[in-house]
């Protein structure tokens, strides 16, 4: 009784990775499966085939193309106006400021089907294809809200005596914005811009709406796949999208405590 | 320091009918102020009387609504922060968070585009005592050690004239006391006009060759610590530095030098030049707490003499503080210095004294 009082914590920790992590796992290990039938749902034999033709399975690498240049492209510019828009907003007074703000929140709060609906329904009655610009246009749409949600708390958080020093050091107004605006809002625009690719690249609802005949991005690919049989080589790019993000990850932690060890 | 000879002859800063408005507030009201190059300036004043206002205003960080200001021969109104020579050290000290102490300190010198500017940041820093801690980052260091890099900063560029808004008011007192000290001596060393701001009256008399002090956007008055403290323009100034106690009186008759005043029907002598030209009714007689001495009732040497019952006495070590209820029932403070002389215990009656020239008069405000 004592033992588990003392080890409560750790156990209940345990548990909560456990939670996190099986389906990661699961997705790792079945990587390595040999499926019998289509479906590559119960373990059969263990094999490197997926890992050895990542782009067997006919169209997915396309897919997966389509779907990171639509998640680093909406990601820049949303990234590039997104900040733009959260100094704006947090810096400078202007009427229709408080109304902007609540402009901002829409694209979070609405349901997504309503979104990707009522774009489509936008596209079409302006003669606009649907396809790649279309998927771009409406991705933009909903991850800017999050840049600037993100960055606007950084500009805030930024204390104003700070550029005015720069200025009392002889910095003009562009030397102050890069020498110690950038700079310190940085962190908040790479996390608004990685945010913003996160949520792009598996974005389904708002993309299938607006998807062309023959546009297909990866989510749209993984659950077209799904009704006829998943390859193996989905889990290979799900393991190496996973170990990449524990990759960036791992990589900023170790940046920032050899910063810290340089500084002490 | 060659460069200091030719710097005193720059600093000169010159304030014309400077004003500035917030709406219909006028936080700061068309003051004139000429500070010498090379001085050490105090503005000194209460909270919200616009001393923050005018330092901006100097620096540049803030627009004028009136008025010019001069950097020796050259009107700076129209320039911008970074176009002049002229630095701060802020209240928050405004580090740079993201960069090194040495690089917060060359900040300007690599604007100003100087060549050696990590020997000359090396050399600031060596001044503050922190070349130990160059490679460290501003938040690493104490708020006395963040408030020398922030001083080492604005000094090294070698600025006509050197703007420091309350940069100890975030110290404790010792340390408060070490930097007042360790301010003057750099002061000093390199010849750099400093202007402080401050509303610590004691700070601003110990450090400063010239105290102007400020109230509600005017200045008051304005002269070197002693002259201030001793000879008060205004019952503000009377009562901001120092404590005073202030006697209604009437000109009765003046005679050469010496001039005769009643108060409450007693007859004081006072200098007839103290008594100010203008404000001739509500005229008050000031008198500092150490300037009175409690005397025996019967002595004759002094001229000036008014007794009354000790209602508090408090006992601090150097002196003890009495208040003594005068007759018509206003509490005059004395401070009488620990010097073995014979104390006064509540409800005592005694007579307080003190020298004709040691009193000044002022109008009603
Ligand atoms: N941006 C502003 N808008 C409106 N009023 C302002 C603004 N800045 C200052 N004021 C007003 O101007 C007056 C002078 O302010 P200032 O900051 O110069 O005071 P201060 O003498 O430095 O006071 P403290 O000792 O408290 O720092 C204050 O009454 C303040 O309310
Ligand atoms: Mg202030």
């Amino acid at each position: 009784m004592r033992w588990l009082r003392k080890n409560l914590i750790v156990i209940i920790g345990l548990l909560v990775m456990a939670y996190i992590l099986i389906p990661n796992i699961v997705v790792v290990v079945f990587s390595f499966n040999k499926p019998a039938g289509h479906y590559n749902y119960e373990w059969s034999q263990f094999s490197l085939d997926a890992w050895l033709d990542p782009c067997g399975a006919p169209g997915m690498c396309d897919a997966l193309g389509l779907s990171l240049w639509i998640g680093i492209a909406s990601a820049t510019i949303s990234t590039i106006m997104g900040t733009m828009a959260a100094f704006a907003l947090g810096r400078y007074r202007f009427i229709g400021r408080s109304f902007t703000n609540l402009l901002v929140f829409f694209p979070m709060a609405t349901p997504e089907v309503v979104m990707g609906a009522s774009l489509l329904t936008l596209f079409i009655s302006m003669g606009l294809e649907s396809g790649q610009t279309t998927i771009l246009i409406a991705h933009i749409l909903f991850t800017v809200s999050f840049v600037i949600t993100t960055v606007k708390a950084r500009v805030a958080s930024l204390d104003p005596a700070l550029e005015q020093a720069a200025a009392d050091l002889y910095a003009t107004p562009a030397q102050t914005f890069w020498k110690v605006t950038f700079p310190l809002v940085a962190p908040g625009i790479g996390a608004g811009a990685l945010l913003a690719f996160a949520l792009s690249f598996d974005d389904y609802i708002v993309t299938n709406f607006n998807a062309g005949a023959t546009t297909l991005t990866f989510p749209m690919f993984v659950w077209g796949a799904s009704q006829r049989g998943t390859p193996v080589q989905i889990n290979v790019i799900g393991t190496v999208m996973f170990l990449g993000a524990v990759a960036i990850v791992g990589i900023a932690q170790a940046i920032g405590a050899r910063r810290r060890k340089v500084d002490a | 320091m060659t460069e200091a000879t030719q710097r005193k002859a720059q600093g000169e800063l010159r304030l014309v009918e400077l004003e500035r408005r917030y709406d219909d507030f006028v936080a700061v009201n068309g003051i004139e102020l000429d500070v010498p190059p090379g001085s050490f300036f105090a503005l000194l004043g209460p909270s919200g009387c616009g001393k923050t206002t005018t330092l901006r205003m100097i620096a540049g960080l803030e627009e004028p609504s009136g008025g010019r200001i001069f950097l020796g021969t050259e009107d700076i109104t129209n320039t911008r922060a970074h176009q002049r020579r002229v630095n701060t050290v802020f209240q928050s000290y405004a580090l740079f968070p993201h960069l090194n102490i040495l690089d917060n300190v060359g900040f300007g010198l690599r604007q100003l585009k100087v060549a050696d500017w990590k020997t000359k940041a090396m050399q600031a820093l060596e001044l503050v005592k922190l070349a130990d801690r160059a490679k460290q980052k501003p938040r690493q260091l104490s708020g006395g050690m963040q408030q020398r890099v922030a001083l080492a900063r604005a000094i090294v560029n070698e600025p006509e004239v050197l703007l420091l808004d309350e940069p100890l008011g975030a110290l404790d007192l010792k340390l408060r006391r070490e930097m007042q000290i360790e301010l003057k001596r750099i002061q000093q060393e390199v010849g750099i006009t400093f202007i402080h701001v401050t509303h610590d009256q004691e700070e601003a008399m110990t450090m400063a060759d010239t105290v102007a002090v400020m109230r509600a956007g005017n200045i008051e008055q304005l002269g070197a610590p002693a002259e201030l403290y001793d000879k008060p323009a205004t019952a503000f100034v009377a009562n901001f530095l120092g404590q005073s106690n202030l006697l209604p009186i009437e000109v009765t008759s003046i005679t050469g030098e010496r001039a005769t005043v009643s108060s409450h029907g007693t007859s004081l002598v006072v200098e007839a030049a103290a008594i100010p030209s203008e404000a001739p009714d509500g005229l008050r007689l000031g008198i500092r707490p150490e300037k009175l001495r409690l005397v025996e009732a019967t002595d004759t040497t002094w001229t000036n003499k008014l007794s009354g019952e000790v209602s508090d006495a408090s006992f601090t070590g150097v002196s003890t503080t009495y208040l003594v209820r005068m007759p018509w029932g206003q509490e005059l403070t004395v401070t009488q210095p620990n010097d073995g002389t014979a104390r006064a215990e509540l409800g005592d009656q005694v007579t307080i004294a003190w020298d004709p020239h040691h009193a000044f008069m002022i109008g009603v405000d």
